[in-house]
């Protein structure tokens, strides 16, 4: 497979995360918006690992090929992390406006 | 078209569609379960590129835990349909013409990028098998790695501390 | 007699303690005290003065080098004084009759609060101490420093009685028409820098053939323009009369004996630029005789009895630029230094008068004097003798000696000088006849209040009227006695660079006597004539017509200044204030105010606080940024 289609599956992905952030005001669906970008990303390195390790076939192979699927797993770790701290914000928002609009969150303005 | 192309655009399809699912269904509900469909159509190209390590842990991790943690918190809050908050035509319009020009504005870009046509290996290399992820892991990746389950023991301590129930100060409300 | 120089520094530093003391303890010191403190420092001025005097007769004439004022680059600016005949001699009249003032204030003054008292004498010392800087200055900075002290006290003490805005006014009026003249006086400083890199009089003067004709011309019409400005000559001349709202004893010290004849002293000084530019010399002849006669005759018509003194001073200032314009540089000199004794000596009889008057100054309402107040009119009376010019006193000596070197440079002036001479004996005993002689016209209540002023005001108007009537013996023309001008003499080496470059016109002695019983005589003539006309004066209300009526509004110069100067300067003021300053410049700065305010609204609107325009927007710079990055 080229890695031209791949690209274009990650940014289609990566668009489709980043039109969901615009136009939906629920915090936790902007918050797996969030998420498939992240995976989007992974798709891409994972491919961009696997290209690589292609062209390096029969050679010694390079650190990039593995350090390419090892950044995705740090990603996998940071993101659960991040949830977990998100979806903490998330109800303790909810718990003091009882909604989880984004556009509650204006406090700042007033 | 071979069969790894057929199931590659089988998968890519599934993928961007329940994608689309995602941000346009109305209950968070429904959003979740399409986001663990996305997940396991991003699995079904790990697994096509033999990264089986990354296809076994975004199931597990991902469509696992945090898709269950973000299903646990929607229906904690009783969310659906009714309780989602609409938002400005106007705004919604605005941002999916600007997620498009995103889309296409890379797109060229990647018109004009030379070796596009690189050749991705499908359904061999063994460097995504767990052998040797994990002597990459911990020959090159230890402190990192060790780094990593610091910032877990953090978030835990913060997702704690955030969701407590304050008492003295939020009686009143 | 060395060691006197080296106390030359106490002359102007002991006034200055004064105005220290009087100014800073104005509220503590009692009457007594600060009029002790201002005279005493004053008295000592003198004695070093007197002491400095004795050492430069005998031929010592140092210039003293205190420090270095401005060093900047070749320029050098020594703050040095100059010790010499004319400075020396300046000095013995500055503090001279300037302690004869101090002590004459003292009863003068007597009726202000202590604390204007003291401020007032603070004042005095003030200027005593400018003038003295300006005189003993060693280049022309040091003495632009006292030129502008001196013009910086005779506005605040014009303006003393502030209280009343016309006052004011007459100080405002001084200050000015004082300013536009030491803008020449600068610019003149400037060109000497300029062409020969240093300002010492003796630099310059070594170094004046380093100057173009052009040069010195333009510089000696500039150092002109500061002369008219403090010594009250046309067109500058109209702050002088005003200034009389300032107290007498202010009048008859700065307005008649000191300050006025800075512009005589700065002349004098630098004689050899005058002797060297002709053209410069026929303006300040010129200018210096038709302010005299012009002055004159505005005095005719004045009733106001400082009035008459001030046009009278401004009349016998532009004798002594006549006198520099011909040349007669002593003449002006001794005539400077006989004029601060019998103007000093009006003026205090004038004050002496007003005080008795409980402050009235108009003559209509005086007369008969005479048998009042006793010293006053003798004194008074020797005075007016003095001024009139009439032999033996003061007066006939200084004005026969520029006179007379005003008929060898040209006949046509010294007639015009000689009528101008005859009218200072008419006003002089008009005012003598209105004040003294006749009856009493002022009111029952006056009249009851009248009486010879104390000791302090009559000591000093005697000692001044001896110096009146003595001080011309010091200069007796050859004519009449050989060898007599001792005081010729003693300034010799102050003019004996000029003197050796003009052209010396010898008269014979016979048209020497022939010139002082003329002007003698006619003086004579109007003298007696005002006297008989006046003595007899009554009190009328008929309005004065035709050339009369124009003489006692003074030519109308004041009106004329009004309109041609006063008024577009301030219509002018108005439109930039109007127009520009309100519309335009306030205008684009309240504008840029207000676009920035506009704009901030604006923008501000940005700001929503709703989370999806922020990451909308946030999304939108990315796009830019890619697109400029990938496509530009």
């Amino acid at each position: 497979m080229e890695i031209k289609y791949y690209i274009g599956l990650a940014v289609a992905l990566f668009c489709i995360g980043v039109a969901g952030v615009l136009t939906r005001r629920n915090a936790i669906i902007i918050f797996m918006c969030i998420e498939l970008m992240l995976n989007a990303v992974n798709v891409l390195l994972v491919a961009f690992s696997k290209m690589h390790a292609l062209s390096a076939l029969g050679k010694a192979m390079p650190s990039v090929v593995s350090d390419g699927q090892l950044f995705v797993f740090f990603i996998m770790v940071v993101a659960a992390a991040e949830v977990s701290v998100g979806l903490a914000i998330i109800v303790m928002m909810y718990r003091n406006v009882h909604a989880v609009d984004v556009n509650f969150l204006n406090r700042l303005k007033n | 078209m071979s069969i790894t192309e057929i199931l590659f655009w089988f998968l890519t399809a599934m993928a961007l569609g329940s994608a689309i699912m995602v941000i346009t269904s109305r209950s968070p509900v429904h959003s979740v379960l399409w986001l663990i469909v996305t997940f396991f159509a991003i699995s079904g190209h790990y697994i096509m590129m033999n990264a089986q390590f990354l296809a076994i842990v975004n199931i597990i991790v991902y469509a696992g835990a945090i898709m269950v943690l973000f299903l646990f918190v929607v229906m904690l809050m009783n969310l659906n349909a009714e309780s989602e908050p609409q938002k400005n035509r106007m705004l919604q319009f605005a941002g999916l013409l600007a997620g498009g020009c995103l889309f296409l504005v890379i797109l060229a870009s990647l018109m004009k990028a030379t070796e596009t046509s690189s050749m991705v290996q499908l359904g061999s290399g063994n460097e995504g098998l767990i052998k040797n992820l994990g002597k990459a892991l911990f020959n090159d990746y230890v402190i990192p790695f060790e780094i990593s389950s610091v910032l877990f023991l953090s978030a835990m301590i913060g997702a704690v501390l955030i969701g407590k129930k304050e008492k003295a100060e939020h009686d009143g409300n | 007699m060395n060691n006197v120089l080296q106390l030359v520094w106490l002359i102007p530093v002991l006034p200055l303690l004064g105005f220290l003391i009087n100014g800073l303890g104005r509220k503590h010191l009692s009457k007594g005290l600060s009029g002790l403190i201002g005279s005493g420092t004053v008295l000592g001025s003198l004695v070093i003065s007197i002491l400095v005097f004795l050492s430069v007769k005998n031929g010592n004439t140092p210039v003293i080098h205190y420090f270095d004022f401005i060093n900047a680059g070749s320029l050098k600016i020594g703050f040095d004084f100059q010790v010499d005949q004319l400075s020396s001699l300046f000095l013995l009249i500055i503090t001279g009759v300037g302690f004869l003032i101090h002590v004459y204030s003292t009863s003068y003054m007597h009726e202000e609060e202590p604390k204007d008292f003291a401020k007032y004498f603070a004042y005095l010392n003030l200027f005593v101490f400018s003038m003295l800087l300006l005189v003993m200055g060693a280049n022309y900075v040091i003495m632009f420093i006292g030129w502008e002290g001196v013009g910086l006290c005779s506005y605040l003490l014009i303006g003393f009685w502030f209280r009343n805005n016309n006052y004011n006014n007459a100080a405002k009026k001084a200050f000015v028409m004082n300013r536009i003249g030491d803008l020449g006086f600068l610019l003149a400083v400037f060109w000497l820098i300029n062409k020969t890199g240093t300002t010492d009089f003796q630099g310059v003067f070594a170094g004046i053939s380093k100057l173009t004709t052009t040069d010195i011309t333009g510089i000696t019409l500039l150092l002109f323009v500061g002369a008219t400005g403090k010594s009250a000559q046309i067109p500058l001349y109209t702050w002088l009369p005003d200034a009389m709202a300032g107290p007498t004893p202010v009048s008859a010290l700065i307005h008649a004996a000191t300050m006025v004849t800075a512009g005589i002293y700065m002349i004098a000084r630098s004689n050899i630029l005058y002797s060297m530019a002709p053209v410069t010399q026929a303006v300040v002849a010129i200018v210096g005789l038709s302010t005299a006669i012009l002055a004159a005759t505005i005095a005719l018509r004045q009733n106001d009895i400082k009035k008459v003194l001030a046009y009278s001073t401004v009349s016998q200032l532009g004798y002594m630029f006549l006198g520099l314009g011909v040349g007669a540089y002593t003449g002006a000199v001794f005539h400077v230094m006989t004029h601060a004794f019998f103007k000093a000596l009006l003026f205090l009889g004038a004050g002496s008068v007003i005080h008795a008057m409980s402050g009235e100054q108009d003559m209509r309402n005086m007369g008969g004097l005479k048998k009042y107040m006793g010293i006053t009119h003798l004194t008074f009376l020797l005075g007016c003798l003095a001024i009139a010019g009439m032999p033996p006193f003061a007066g006939f000596f200084s004005k026969d000696e520029i006179l007379a070197a005003v008929y060898a440079k040209n006949p046509v002036l010294w007639g015009i000088g000689v009528a101008g001479a005859m009218m200072t004996a008419f006003y002089m005993f008009r005012l003598y006849a209105m004040t003294f002689l006749g009856k009493f016209r002022g009111t029952h209540e006056q009249e009851h209040h009248l009486h010879e002023s104390p000791m302090a005001i009559t000591i000093p108007l005697m000692v001044l009227t001896l110096l009146s009537v003595v001080g011309g013996w010091v200069g007796i023309p050859e004519a009449l006695m050989k060898g007599g001008h001792h005081f010729a003499e003693f300034l010799a080496p102050v003019f004996a660079q000029s003197d050796a470059i003009t052209v010396k016109h010898t008269m014979t002695h016979s048209t020497e006597y022939m010139l002082m019983i003329v002007s003698v005589s006619l003086a004579l003539v109007t003298l007696v004539y005002a006297w008989m006309k006046f003595s007899k004066y009554e009190k009328t209300d008929k309005e004065e017509t035709g050339i009369g009526k124009v003489l006692e509004n003074k030519w109308y110069v004041d009106e004329l200044y009004q309109t041609m100067i006063t008024r577009p300067i301030q219509f002018m003021s108005k439109y930039f204030n109007e127009v520009l300053e309100r519309k335009g410049i306030d205008g684009f700065v309240n504008g840029v105010g207000k676009a920035v305010n506009y704009g901030s609204r604006q923008v501000r609107l940005l700001q929503s606080g709703q989370v999806g325009a922020y990451v909308l927007l946030m999304v939108l710079g990315i796009l830019v940024l890619f697109i400029i990055q990938l496509f530009l």
